[in-house]
């Protein structure tokens, strides 16, 4: 009987997630460890899902630009507890949403609360940069910055500005005193036909 | 020389490093899992090659696609290519970009302005 309870209220659970992700027009979710091969199973979802829909070859190279980009962000940065990089877990939330105006893929992954500054202060900068600057900045990091150990090279963020033309908005919210919760979301305008 | 060629996946670009028939091409969709060593074999390519390369060098780039990981490489390769030029070889690069595709054509004209070799643009259909 209290299984059966359970049940209904798990379901219930169920619908109501259901309700809101069409609410926030959000058509792919996934939590867990992010992979190549999960990087790959996503593009290739996402892009057919494009094509389905005639989205623009330009909408639909930048999605799958910015797509890349933000998973990578998490899954080259997988068990990094000691090394340099601001993201360490390798494991996150990963969501696409589309609405009649324009895309968002959104990321959420824990980071030690010690790479907050850092992270805030390069988001902040290439926020305030113009295309211009973005560019020297993106072929300063190219000949400059060295592939780390995972291939990152530093130059995702600046790279998903230039496609989307837009700032990348970003949240922090606390896990524990060490850890917090670091969101990302990027947006891709639709062209209208 | 040895040549090299490797047919291209969703996630890596197709690859021919043919110094007799005088055909090097990159082309497809670079992201690769492991950056560093799927280029590899290119780089040490180029490091024989450079020892005693063909009259003219021309290298087709016909990427549709490629990630910031990949961007770096590129520009390790074409540097090695620049390299050959600065020691007096005729050198030429060819960067194939759909037409519709500014973001590639403008990656090119980037690539342009940091390497000194001869740099041609090429903008196809479909």
């Amino acid at each position: 009987m209290d299984n059966k309870k359970d049940v209904k209220g798990f379901l219930e659970f169920v619908y109501e997630f259901y309700k809101s992700m069409k609410a926030h027009e959000i058509t792919l979710v996934y939590e867990g460890e992010i992979t190549h091969q999960i990087t790959k199973a996503f593009t290739s979802l996402t892009e057919s899902n494009m094509a389905k829909d005639d989205e623009s070859g330009s909408v639909q190279r930048k999605v799958f630009h910015v797509m890349v980009e933000c998973l990578q962000n998490i899954s080259k940065h997988a068990d990094d507890f000691t090394s340099q990089n601001y993201l360490f877990s390798g494991r996150g939330i990963f969501l696409v949403s589309k609405g009649d105006n324009e895309y968002s893929v959104t990321t959420g992954n824990a980071v030690e609360n010690d790479r907050i500054e850092e992270l805030t202060d390069i988001l902040e900068t290439i926020n305030r940069m113009d295309k211009e600057e973005l560019k020297q900045l993106y072929k300063k990091q190219m000949k400059e910055g060295r592939l780390s150990e995972k291939g990152g090279a530093g130059l995702g963020f600046i790279d998903i500005k230039r496609k989307t033309g837009k700032e990348l908005e970003y949240h922090f919210l606390p896990i524990s005193d060490d850890t917090s919760f670091f969101l990302l979301t990027s947006t891709i305008p639709r062209e209208f036909k | 020389m040895e040549t090299i060629k490797i047919q291209g996946t969703e996630d890596t670009p197709k690859i021919i490093l043919d110094a007799d028939n005088e055909i090097m091409e990159i082309a497809g969709r670079s992201l690769p899992e492991d950056v560093a060593s799927f280029y590899e074999p290119v780089l040490t390519w180029l490091s024989e090659y450079e020892k005693n390369p063909n009259k003219k060098t021309v290298v087709n780039f016909k990427l549709t696609y490629f990630n910031t990981a990949s961007s770096k490489i590129l520009l390790d390769i074409l540097m090695k290519l620049e390299e050959m030029y600065e020691n007096g070889n005729d050198v030429l690069i060819r960067w194939h970009y759909p037409e519709d595709d500014e973001d590639m054509e403008e990656a090119g004209e980037e690539y342009s302005d940091i390497v000194d070799v001869p740099f041609e643009q090429v903008a196809y259909s479909g």
